[in-house]
């Protein structure tokens, strides 16, 4: 009955997460309290933890509330059943996307819906920008090894591609920050 | 090497080095296979986030299965996703397991940090090579600064307004500038 269960629950999870992993977190909480899989005190530690780690926000929950309610069978099922909605989703569009992309009304819409995602996504990079170094904007103190390892940050990449002739690529990116991280704040 | 394999490698290297969800994704699959494999073109990027943005489920889910399908039908959707998703669930499952105290482990916590000031740089990577590419016309200029102005503004005094709104308001201009002057010459969207 839990594998039924998670299954279940994650899927509406899956389903009806809209807008990321912030936008769905309501959402989350809703499911895993009501089926009483973890203690409120427990879930917004483990938000935290899932932030901190690899991967979607979702399915790091997903596996986490999976395994600690059925051990490894659990925490696959309840990492499936998140996924699944997106995946069979995203197959769907995928396949009926070539005809529909082409009516010039779905161009219009794609044509307004483009610059706008350009424009979230532009004030969510500022906002963790802003957020990381002044903390909050209606009331700034800034924290000086964050301002340090962002310069260190952004001139790594304004200078590597000068010397490589690439782009620094993202993986690189954040090896050097965490080591950065790990180095600057032991100070 | 055979396509799945390289589908599923390649999704599992995003997945294992992306903190802090989706749009921190965009800028690891804009670098690996838009630039790096030329998987998929800059525009079918875009016009997948868009959707991501509008269907349920974590936006790197959607990339991986539409980028996956794109090279190998049915299979590589398959692959790839999965590919995503066995890194993030190994690391959790391991710290369920193993590690109560995950995030009172101080050079933990400390590298955590750092990672986190690296995120944000990304996503504004992500957002530069968006605006680098899009249409040089003022209505999508206009709607792009609008929506980040909105969308700080959100942000700053946490505001209760889905960026799905944003996104409806943004195609609802659009749509109105079409009906009243026709598509803009150069159809299909934002070139590269």
């Amino acid at each position: 009955m839990t594998y039924l269960e998670l299954f279940l629950g994650f899927f509406k999870v899956g389903c009806f997460a809209f807008g990321g992993a912030y936008g769905a977190i309501p959402l989350i909480r809703d499911v895993v309290l009501s089926y009483g899989w973890l203690s409120d005190e427990t879930l917004t530690y483990m938000i935290a933890v899932s932030e901190s780690t690899p991967g979607p926000i979702m399915v790091n929950l997903a596996t986490y509330v999976g395994c600690d309610q059925a051990g490894f069978g659990g925490a696959a099922v309840a990492t499936l059943a998140v996924v699944l909605p997106s995946f069979v989703v995203i197959l769907l569009v995928t396949a009926l996307l070539h005809n529909v992309l082409k009516n010039p009304y779905v161009q219009a819409v794609l044509r307004g819906m483009k610059p706008c995602v350009t424009g979230i996504v532009l004030a969510t990079g500022l906002s963790m920008v802003l957020k990381n170094t002044i903390g909050s904007v209606l009331a700034p103190r800034a924290d000086l090894r964050a301002v340090l390892i962002t310069v260190l940050l952004l001139a790594a990449m304004l200078v590597y591609p000068r010397l490589a002739k690439k782009k620094l690529s993202p993986v690189w990116l954040i090896i050097l920050s965490a080591c950065l991280g790990a180095g600057i704040y032991a100070i | 090497m055979n396509i799945l394999l390289d589908l599923f490698l390649t999704f599992a290297r995003i997945g294992l080095f992306t903190f802090g969800g989706g749009y921190a994704m965009i800028a690891m699959i804009e670098n690996s296979c838009v630039e790096g494999k030329k998987w998929i073109s800059h525009d079918e990027m875009m016009n997948i986030t868009v959707i991501a943005e509008s269907t349920p489920g974590p936006i790197a889910i959607n990339c991986a299965t539409f980028t996956g399908y794109k090279r190998a039908g049915f299979p590589g959707a398959l692959a790839a996703t999965l590919g995503l998703i066995v890194p993030s669930f190994a690391v959790i499952y391991l710290i369920a397991l193993f590690l109560d105290n995950f995030l009172e482990l101080t050079l933990l916590a400390n590298a955590l940090r750092g990672i986190r000031i690296a995120v944000g740089i990304l996503i504004l990577d992500a957002a530069a090579t968006m605006i680098r590419k899009m249409k040089r016309k003022a209505l999508p200029r206009g709607i792009m600064l609008c929506s980040c102005a909105a969308m700080l503004l959100i942000n700053i005094f946490a505001w209760n307004f889905s960026t799905i709104s944003l996104m409806l308001l943004s195609a609802a201009v659009s749509l109105a500038a079409f009906a009243v002057q026709g598509a803009p010459e150069g159809k299909g969207g934002d070139g590269r």
